[in-house]
Formats: structure tokens, sequence, C-alpha cells
């Protein structure tokens, strides 16, 4: 029994049951003591009847310990469960056997144990490490009680192109696993230190109380030693007859992950996936093996429990969109209601029409020449036989490609040629910062890894996922040396790909398609997923708002809208351009690839569009009579601020200037162009037209997409249900479209959090309509500001500021508790600042007068000598880190800088 | 009503005074001093005084009570006899008296141990962990106040929150007089968040107090302005309504709360009568974040600040302008 109060532990929990044993390891007639953890007397002298049974099998070397939040929150009177968590034999406070139980042993141990306490169903098992294949061999023995599965950090299977964890390898060592597991408490004391936070101490005495003195810890040992390394270990069919089972377990499962996880990695976690594809996903960023300890899963476990509850016993609750990656096939009876035209359609109509001999896709060089192009027919012909390359290589439907290219004539061919082959492509792009890309690509586990030198390079130290390809042929040395196992211009090569013809049918557009990525602005950045059909109503969304039809002609100087020029049909060419730096795009270059093609439209991002400014004196004459040519410019991604367009219209004078505004789950939500803006804000200034102000406007939803709002309660959250459009309600902005996202990517809690309002995506963005049905964007939900009596929303005091001549960006953040924060201004002035700290007097009595005219009163202003921005638009500031700032220094103490 | 004001010989204590007889109250005042008021009946005594405060409290409806021995130094002794013997004799000699409802005036230092404030509530007054005598002996008063609350003898605590405004001699006049000589510091540039209280608005809080007992009693409510500024522009404030040039050098908090506590034990050892140039409170309040949520204050007392912080700036340029 257990012999102390341990925290978080209810003593009636705790008991012992005698067990006779049916497994291998024992002579017959052997009874067991084993120790459980279990609420189910105490639920029933409560009165409350459980829903069903919860049975928890914790891994090695921890205990049922490891489970106390369940058993606490199936105590709950509303959702009760029955929480068995049980410790294994030879393991906590269970008895120790003598013996050596392999898996098959705790399998069927496990069945003498539920036997003997006359488990039914419904169950939902629950599984850490080993203890994850031990409840799954359970499931699969009880299909009749069983009615989901729960897994955290485990696995069943050693995918076979990688070798067995480095930390694993070394506990097998012989001289190392007898001394580090059994003689001494190495390995459970290494265990405990992989929380993240650190455990307390009275947790980890909790750990490792049933673990003292070596004769306690044979089972320690005998666990590590029953790991099957390879086909010849005693317990590998066992193993594999789990892993294979599992094909079959059509019940609801849910994973809940701590990817920094030394054994248990994602690999594991994506094999998982590709067993049980219907699984709901959710890597917790951050946390680690012991995930029940680093974060709070009794949550999201519950609240899963309860949505299958609500579908009745069916087996396929599949309500929303799928967060694995796997995915369901359409349902035949329901009709497209837009018959499904692949991403594509229209380049291969181009390469089939009288345009096919005609530019497609050009690259250009330092010269201001086309350093490279191609026309339609060529086109298309490269990315059949890339197609055709790359699935003789291995790529086929789902497979996985992280796509490490620079925007241009061959990542226009990889992108194609793997979305033809209903591969998923994932675009990690350089501008979220090396640690935020590593985090990225790990997180979406790609099968394969197509990348320019730099990019493999990186791969090979940081330990990327994904079988390499390179762009270009490499030397034998260097393919070696990075693993590489092939390469585009091999792969491309005609004949390549002989013997696996492209089959002639299209991919299923309810697929995934592609991964792409947040900013990482506010937080880890988040693999949002899209399907065939999304991403084709991007492109029709694109090509409706703005008019941009086959024989456009384009310059892409913005990644997510390079890619589509070939989809819209559209001539489009890369200018010369560090892209992972859109604010090294200068004048000439652009003016260089507008005159090259005759473009008529240009794609910009907004720091690419302050550079061209500061280079314009760079422009030839020539140059600029292209750039007269330009008749529609496109910049998105953060805020343009209207002066910066006013400039832009001087270089490029016929041209309509829009800034749509979206985000990466969905491109573009609405548009607006400079006349609509300097009208927008003329009318604010006037006061004439209700609800303009107080924030940018970005204008009316671009077309097939409708933008509602979920008004803000006093607590600075968006906690309605019913979307309103009402003139001047601020609250959050939510968007539905067709070319909204799928979902997060193994981000289920986020993915449920930002669909929770069926039919709709939560932007996180705040703001309102005007009466002439405009949008005005405020900032951002979290960065909301709850002062006594006001609910403060960030853009409209800042713009205010920003209008004061000394200060050059203006961030409003708070301090102090939600409800009663004293609302602060972080300025960057005009002249920087030396030091960051609190403003002087004059300088804040001018704040503080421009905030109020927007209706802020400011407590305090702090001058930085340059605001924290995110790397991939220099335009959003990192507010979090202002805030934390902000309360350290007006605490009181040293300023130090943000 | 019949209100008996102690301490309005001081600025607040007058100020509560006043507001009284403007209202058409029926107002007496208890201090050692006269008190100055128009309109009001003065008895001169000491909370030692057992015979005239007999004498106050009679007929009295309701005490507002703010004598109290302030200051940074001081022996201990003279501490606890005013701040908490007088608090107990007064409690003691009202209740005998008939007296239905008291509002002691407290100060939020009874519940600050040194550590930064950021829109807390008022926490309970702690003798054992305030610093300084002046703080532990009102956390004992205050303590006493609130356990001698009852349904016929209702008491509640106001803590005014750093109180100034023109005549103010604990907060103006010593900042004016050292920053004009440059012996005015900022300590860690000046950053720390702090929270005042214009007079005015604290003797209407302090009022609202007395006739809002039915919600009051029994609770001690931190008041202040609920404008929250960084210390250094407060005092680049002040200085500028009085004429002197503001605070521009700059000492790390640290050095200063440690130097402070050494010359305040060393002032009190020499016997010295006047307030010594830096003392460890003096550093802690101008050097850690201390303002408070006003929510509830606000909600019980049904009052709100009628002078805002910049308002009442002005006024004191208004006063320092007059001859």
């Amino acid at each position: 029994m257990v012999t102390a109060d341990w925290p978080g532990i209810d003593p009636v929990w705790s008991r012992e049951t005698d067990v006779a044993s049916t497994s291998a390891a024992d002579a017959p007639g052997t009874v067991r003591r084993w120790h459980l953890l279990d609420n189910g007397a105490e639920l029933s002298r409560r009165g409350l009847v459980p829903a069903g049974t919860l049975l928890c099998v914790h891994g090695n070397p921890t205990w049922s310990y490891l489970w106390r939040t369940l058993l606490a929150a199936g105590s709950d009177p509303a959702h009760p469960w029955r929480v068995v968590a049980v410790d294994q034999l030879d393991m906590g406070y269970s008895e120790r056997t003598g013996t050596f139980r392999r898996l098959a042993d705790r399998i069927n141990d496990l069945g003498d144990l539920t036997e003997a306490l006359g488990l039914q169903g419904p169950v939902v098992t629950v599984g850490h490490d080993w203890g994850g294949a031990i409840s799954l061999g359970w499931a699969l023995a009880h299909p009749q009680h069983v009615t989901g599965v729960v897994l955290t950090n485990t696995a069943v299977h050693q995918p076979p192109d990688s070798g067995i964890p480095p930390a694993l390898r070394l506990a097998l060592q012989p001289v190392v696993h007898k001394w580090g597991t059994t003689t001494s408490d190495v390995f459970l004391r290494v265990t405990h230190s992989l929380a993240s936070p650190p455990l307390p101490a009275e947790i980890k005495m909790a750990y490792m109380a049933p673990y003292r003195g070596g004769s306690r810890r044979a089972g320690v040992g005998n666990f590590v030693a029953d790991i099957p390394v390879d086909a010849s270990h005693p317990s590998f069919p066992a193993l594999r007859g789990v892993a294979e089972g599992l094909r079959d377990l059509k019940v609801p499962a849910l994973m809940l992950w701590g990817p920094r996880d030394p054994i248990f990695s994602d690999r594991y976690l994506k094999d998982l996936i590709s067993r049980l594809p219907h699984a709901k996903v959710h890597r917790f960023e951050g946390a680690g093996h012991l995930v029940a300890e680093d974060r709070n899963i009794a949550a999201p476990i519950f609240d899963w429990l309860a949505m299958q509850e609500g579908v009745d016993g069916s087996n396929c609750p599949e309500e929303e969109a799928t967060t694995a990656g796997g995915h369901l096939p359409e349902d035949p009876a329901e009709p497209d209601p837009v018959p499904f035209r692949p991403l594509w359609e229209l380049l291969s109509e181009q390469a089939a029409g009288p345009e096919g001999r005609g530019t497609a896709v050009a690259e250009m060089a330092a010269d201001g020449m086309a350093a490279r192009s191609l026309s339609w027919q060529q086109l298309d012909r490269k990315i059949l036989d890339l197609s055709a390359g790359l699935r003789e290589a291995g790529v086929g439907s789902g497979s996985r490609v992280s796509l490490m290219v620079p925007p241009g004539v061959d990542l226009t061919i990889a992108l194609y040629a793997c979305l033809r082959l209903g591969a998923v492509v994932v675009v990690a792009d350089a501008g979220l910062g090396t640690k935020g890309l590593s985090r990225a690509v790990k997180a979406a586990t790609p099968d394969f890894l197509i990348g320019i030198d730099k990019a493999l390079a990186a791969a090979s130290v940081l330990g990327w996922p994904g079988r390499r390809i390179s762009v270009q042929d490499l030397p034998p040395a260097r393919r070696r040396l990075l693993n590489v196992e092939t390469s585009l211009a091999a792969l491309a090569r005609p004949g390549a790909g002989r013997g696996s013809e492209l089959p002639t049918g299209t991919v299923d557009p309810a697929a995934p398609a592609a991964v792409l990525f947040t900013s990482g602005s506010t937080g880890p950045a988040k693999g949002v997923l899209y399907t065939h059909r999304q991403l084709a109503a991007m492109r029709d969304t694109v090509a409706e708002t703005f008019g941009i039809r086959s024989g456009a002609r384009l310059v892409a100087g913005f990644a997510p809208f390079a890619l589509l020029g070939p989809a819209l049909g559209a001539v489009s060419v890369t200018p010369v351009m560090d892209v992972t730096a859109p604010r090294t795009l200068t004048a000439r270059a652009l003016a260089d690839a507008v005159a090259a093609i005759d473009a008529t439209v240009v794609f910009a991002s907004p720091a690419a569009l302050r550079n061209v400014i500061a280079t314009r004196d760079g422009v030839s004459a020539a140059g600029h009579k292209a750039l007269e040519g330009v008749e529609l410019l496109l910049s998105a991604g953060a805020p343009v601020p209207e002066p910066l367009l006013t400039e832009v219209q001087r270089l490029l004078p016929r041209a309509s200037l829009h800034t749509p505004y979206g985000m990466t789950e969905a491109l573009p939500v609405t548009d607006i162009s400079l006349e609509q803006i300097q009208a927008a804000d003329a009318e604010a200034a006037a006061g004439t037209m209700a609800g303009a102000g107080n924030g940018v406007c970005v204008g009316r939803p671009v077309h097939g997409a409708r933008v509602a709002i979920i008004p803000l309660a006093a607590d600075g959250t968006a906690p309605g249900s019913h979307p309103v459009t009402e003139v001047g309600v601020t609250g959050e902005i939510l968007v539905s479209a067709p070319h909204v996202k799928e979902a997060y990517d193994r981000l289920w809690l986020i993915q449920r959090e930002s669909a929770s309002v069926p039919g709709w995506h939560r932007t996180g963005d705040v703001g309102h309509f005007d009466a002439a049905g405009r949008l005005w964007v405020e900032g951002r939900l979290a960065h909301v500001v709850t002062a006594p009596g006001a609910v403060v929303t960030p853009v409209g005091a800042e713009q205010a500021i920003e209008r004061l001549d000394c200060v050059r960006l203006a961030a409003i953040t708070g301090v102090g508790p939600a409800g009663t924060k004293a609302v602060v201004a972080v300025v960057e002035t005009t002249l920087p600042a030396r030091k960051a700290g609190p403003a002087a007097p004059q300088l804040a009595g001018l704040v503080r007068g421009a905030a109020l005219e927007a209706g802020v009163k400011v407590s305090a202003v702090l001058v930085v000598p340059a605001q924290p921005t995110d790397i991939r638009h220099n335009a959003k500031i990192d507010r979090t880190r202002l805030s934390h700032w902000a309360s350290r220094v007006l605490a009181g103490g040293r300023p130090g800088e943000p | 009503m019949r209100v008996l004001v102690t301490g309005a010989s001081g600025l607040l204590g007058g100020e509560v005074a006043r507001l009284l007889v403007r209202q058409g109250h029926d107002v007496a005042t208890f201090q050692r001093r006269p008190s100055g008021v128009d309109g009001a009946i003065d008895f001169r005594g000491s909370l030692t005084d057992i015979a005239v405060l007999r004498e106050a409290v009679q007929g009295a409806e309701g005490i507002i009570h703010l004598a109290a021995k302030v200051s940074f130094t001081g022996r201990a002794a003279e501490f606890d006899e005013v701040n908490v013997e007088g608090t107990r004799r007064l409690l003691h000699l009202a209740r005998a008296a008939g007296v239905r409802d008291v509002v002691f005036v407290s100060s939020p230092s009874v519940a600050n141990s040194g550590a930064a404030i950021a829109g807390l509530g008022a926490e309970p007054a702690d003798p054992d962990h305030a610093h300084g005598d002046y703080s532990r002996t009102k956390a004992e008063a205050e303590l006493l106040a609130l356990a001698a609350d009852a349904s016929e003898f209702r008491v509640a605590v106001v803590r005014p929150h750093i109180v100034w405004g023109p005549g103010d001699t604990q907060l103006v006049e010593r900042v004016l007089a050292r920053a004009g000589t440059g012996r005015l510091p900022l300590l860690d540039a000046g950053a720390a968040l702090i929270d005042t209280t214009y007079v005015d608005n604290a003797a209407a809080a302090i009022v609202a107090a007395l006739f809002r007992m039915d919600h009051v009693h029994g609770r001690a409510l931190v008041v202040s302005n609920g404008e929250p500024r960084p210390v250094g522009e407060l005092l680049a404030g002040i200085c500028a309504a009085g004429g002197v040039p503001a605070p521009s050098w700059t000492v790390p908090g640290g050095v200063a709360r440690a130097a402070g506590a050494v010359v305040e034990k060393l002032w009190t050892w020499a016997g010295r009568k006047e307030e010594p140039p830096m003392t460890r409170f003096l550093a802690e309040q101008l050097s850690t974040a201390h303002w408070y949520d006003q929510r509830e204050t606000r909600e019980l007392l049904d009052w709100t600040p009628a002078v805002s912080l910049d308002d009442g700036l002005a006024e004191l340029a208004e006063h320092y302008k007059r001859p």
C-alpha cells in the first residue's frame, strides 16, 4: 500500500488485490498481489455513476502515481469516470515476483487483473512509455470492452529506416544496464530529470519511493532488457502483434505528446499516426517524456471523453477536421458545391494552349537579365518528369516532403510535382529563425527533405528527419557527408521515372496538400494544414478578388504568393533578392524583374517595399518606364503604413495598391486599396462614419469570404459563440471561407479552440466593423489590456502615439493583475534612445496626451532603443516580451533591455 | 450628524473636517493644536489625555480617527503610546459614550513588507513585517480597531495611499526642499510605478466611508487616485509645480535602501530630532512599485476621485504661484 501521503493522492484510492496469474512467467495456480489507485469505491460512496473506466498503464520506471491528475479529474462530479491506475507487477507497490516478465506476460497480466476486477466496458485505455504498448495489447485483446485509447510518449514499432535512440542504446549496453537500472537508481533519476519544468522535490520523492533498494528495482532492469531492439528478440513477435493489430483498431484515439523526449521522439508519434490515422493528436511544444507532469493532460483527456459520449458509442466521431495528417475520404453522397479544379489545372491548360511556348516562369540574375526561364510546355514537362522520378524514389500519396528551396524555378517544379503525386508539401521558411525552423521541421516529421546545399547541411547538423534529396547533383563526397540519396536534377531527367507513368486520375480534394507555418510571433510557430481543395480555393479567391487571370504577368517578391503564379496561369518572375530577408529587395531589382516580362502585377512584403523606397534612386529611366506599366501591387503579411504606400504610388504611378489582410490560416481575408485607406482615415478623422477609427482599416471581405465578430467581454476574452456584424462592436475576428485552413497540424487543442464556433476560424485578432461594412483591426486578442473599467485594444492608441513626430513605433501593453492593469506605452523614438527605461517627463506627457485622444489612459511611458520584432515580417512587435520587461521595470528594478 | 474628527490640524484631517462642515454636519475636532477649521468646535488635547478625550466623544454619532504620530524616526515607545494605546483608549471611550460609527484612517504601509505591490487589494495588516515604527504601530492599531467592529459599534478602516496637495509638508515640501538643493536622487531611473492620492479625493473617500458603513464596516480599504505613474515622473511633476529643477541623477535602489537603513539607525542613536536625509522607508517608497486595485474600494464607497493627478498638480502649481 502507499505508505505516505504523496502530494496529489487521496489515500482512499490506494488498494491491493490478489489476482490469479495465467501468465507464462508464472507456474499455474500462482496468485499475485497488485497495487492500484482506483477511485471506483469513492465514486459509488458518493453516489456518482461513472461514464466508464479509464485503465491507466504506466511505463518504466514510474508507477500509478503518474496518473493522479486523472484520478482527481475522474472524481469530479461534473464528469465522473472510474480511473483504475495499475502498478505493474515488479513495479510501484505491486508484488516483486522474482520472475522476468516479458511484453506478452505483461499484456496477459493486465488481462488477469481486469478479469479479477470484473472490469466491463466502456473502457478507455491510457498508456505511457512501454505502458503504451501494454495498454494497446490489452485493448486489442478486449475489443468488446474498449471504446477508446489514449497514448502519451510511447511506441509500438521501431521504424526500419532509423536506429534505436542513442540514450536507449546506452541503457541497453550490458555494463551500463545492470548497474544503471538495478544496482543504482540512476535510471530513475535520469527519467525524473526529464521533466520540464523540473519536478518539485516531494514529487520526485513520491516517484522514487517504491524503488528504494536494489531488490525493489529488478523490474526496472527487466523492463529495459525486454525492449525488442531487433527481430531476434523474444518480445519482438508480441510487439509486432500489437503494432499490426493497431491498424484494425477503429475506436477513437487521442495522442498527447511531449516532443522533448530523448527516447520516444516524433518519429514514433509519426509511426503511431500512420497506424491510427483517425487519432486526435496534440504535441505540447516544450514538454518532454513525462508529459503528464509537464502539462495538464487531464483537461484535454476529459474534454475528449465528453466528445466521445456525445456521439453515442459511434466509433468514428469525426465531427471535425482531423489533425493527425491522415484524413477520411469525402462522403460520396455529398456532391461538391463547386467542382474541384486542382491547383495545376491552369498550368496544364496553358501548356496545351496557344501560349505553350511562351514564358511561364523566370528567375532574374544580378546583371538585370533573366538567368533562367521555362515555357509553359517545358514547365509542365519538367513537373511530370520530376513526379515520375519522385514516385520512383518512394514519394507517394500522403508522403510529407519538406521543401527547403528558395522561391524560383526549382521550387515551382518541386512543389507542383509533389502536389500532383498527392504528397504533402511542408513549407517552413528561414524567416522562422534557425531554432524556430528546426522545431517546425521536427514537428512536421517529413519523410523527404528536398533542399539546397545550405538546408541539407543544417539538416545534418540539427538532425532534421526525412530522406535527403539535393537540388543539384552533388559530388559523391558531399553526398555522403550530407547523407543525400539523390537530386532533383537526377530525378527529373527524362526517363528517370520510366516504369511509373503518372496516373491520369487526380488527387482527393479533401486530402492534405500542404503544411505552412505561422510566423511564430505569438509562441512557437504552428503548422497549418491545407487540403488540395483549400489550396485551389486560395487560388480562386486571389484570382476573383484581384482579377488576376491567365496571361497576367507578375513579379513574385513574396513567398506564399510566389507559388500561386503558375496556378493562376500567370507568367511569374522571381526578382533578385534574399527571400529569407524581404528587406533585400531593391528598387532596381524590382524594376529589372518588371522589365523582363513587362509585368502588370507585383507581390511584395511591406518590409520589401520599405527597402524599395529606400533604394529608389537606383532605378534607371528605362526602369521607371517599366514600373509605369504595373497595374496592381499586392502587399500582405503585416500592416502597411499609409505614408509608405503613398511613396510606393509615386514609383508605380499607374498601379492600384492593395494591402489584403489575412494570416497563414486564411489568406487573404479582406482587401483594401490605398484610395480606400485614405477615404477611411479621412472619415475616421472627421467622425462622419459610425465605427470608423480605432484600428487599422483593412477593408471588406474578399471574394467568397465572410467575416464576423465575437464581442469582447469585460475580462478581455471573447467567450460567446454567436458571431455578429454590428457596427462598432469590438471582438475577436472570425472568418469563414473555402480557403481557410483545414487544421493545425498535430495541435488538436489549438485546433479545437480555433474551430470552436462551427463553420468559422477564430483568428485571434480583435476588431470591429464600421457602418460601411469595413473591418478595422484593433490588435491581437492576447494583447488586449484589461484596465479598471476599460478593455483596451492596442492599435488605436498606438496609431495615435505614432502620429507624434518623435515616435517611430509604439506598443501598448499592461502590467499588474487582469482587470486592473496599468496601461503602459512602450515607444521607439525617431532618434533612438541610448538606453531602455522610463521616458523623460516631456515625452511621457506627449505620449499620454496622444493616447488619451484615442480614449486610452496611459499610466507609464517607457522608451526602448528598438522594439523587439519578429524575423519574418520585421514588423510584429513581441508584446509578450515587452510586457514581461515592463512589469519588471515598473515594479522598481534596474531597467535592462527588453 | 455629529462627527468628531481627530487630528484635524493636519492636511488630511483638516480637509476631512472642512468637507463635513460644508456638507452641513455638526463637526468637532480633537488635536493638540488649533484645527483652523471654520465652523467646527475644537477640543485640544493629546490622545494620552483621557479627560479631554472623554469630553470630546460625548454626543458624537460618528468618529473619524486620523490623529497619530507620523514620522520616519523617533523612539518606539512614543509610537506605541500614541498610535496603539491612543487608539485603544479612543475606541474604549467612544463605545462607552454610545458612538455608533468609527472610521479609522490607516496607511497601506501596514501591509507592506517592502516588496513591490502592483495592483493588489488591501491585504491584512501585518505588524510583524511592517517596516518602521510608524507602520508597525498603525498596523497594530488597525487590528485593534477592526477587532472592535460590531453591529452596534461599526468600525471601518480606510488606508489612503501617499496623500499630497497644496500645503502638504509630508511629501511635497520634502521633495521640493531636497530637489531644490540637488539632494533628491532617482532610484533605478525612477521607473517604479507609484499611485498617490490627492488630498481632496482622500478626504472625500474617508467621509464616504462614514456614510457607507453598511457596506464597509469590518473591512480595510486602500484609497488612491487610481492613477499609477513612474515615481520619477511624479517627482518631476511636483518639482515643476513648485518651480524647482527635477531630480536628474539616479542611484541603484538597492544601494539607497541599504544606505537608508544605516542612516536611520545613526540618526536615532545620535538622538537627532530632524528627519534624516534618507531612510530605508523612503528608499523603499521611491524604488518599488506601490499601486492598488481600486475597483472594490470604489464600488463599496460609491465614490470616485474627483481630482485627477494632473489636475492636482495644476492646483499645486497655483498654490506655489501665489505670493
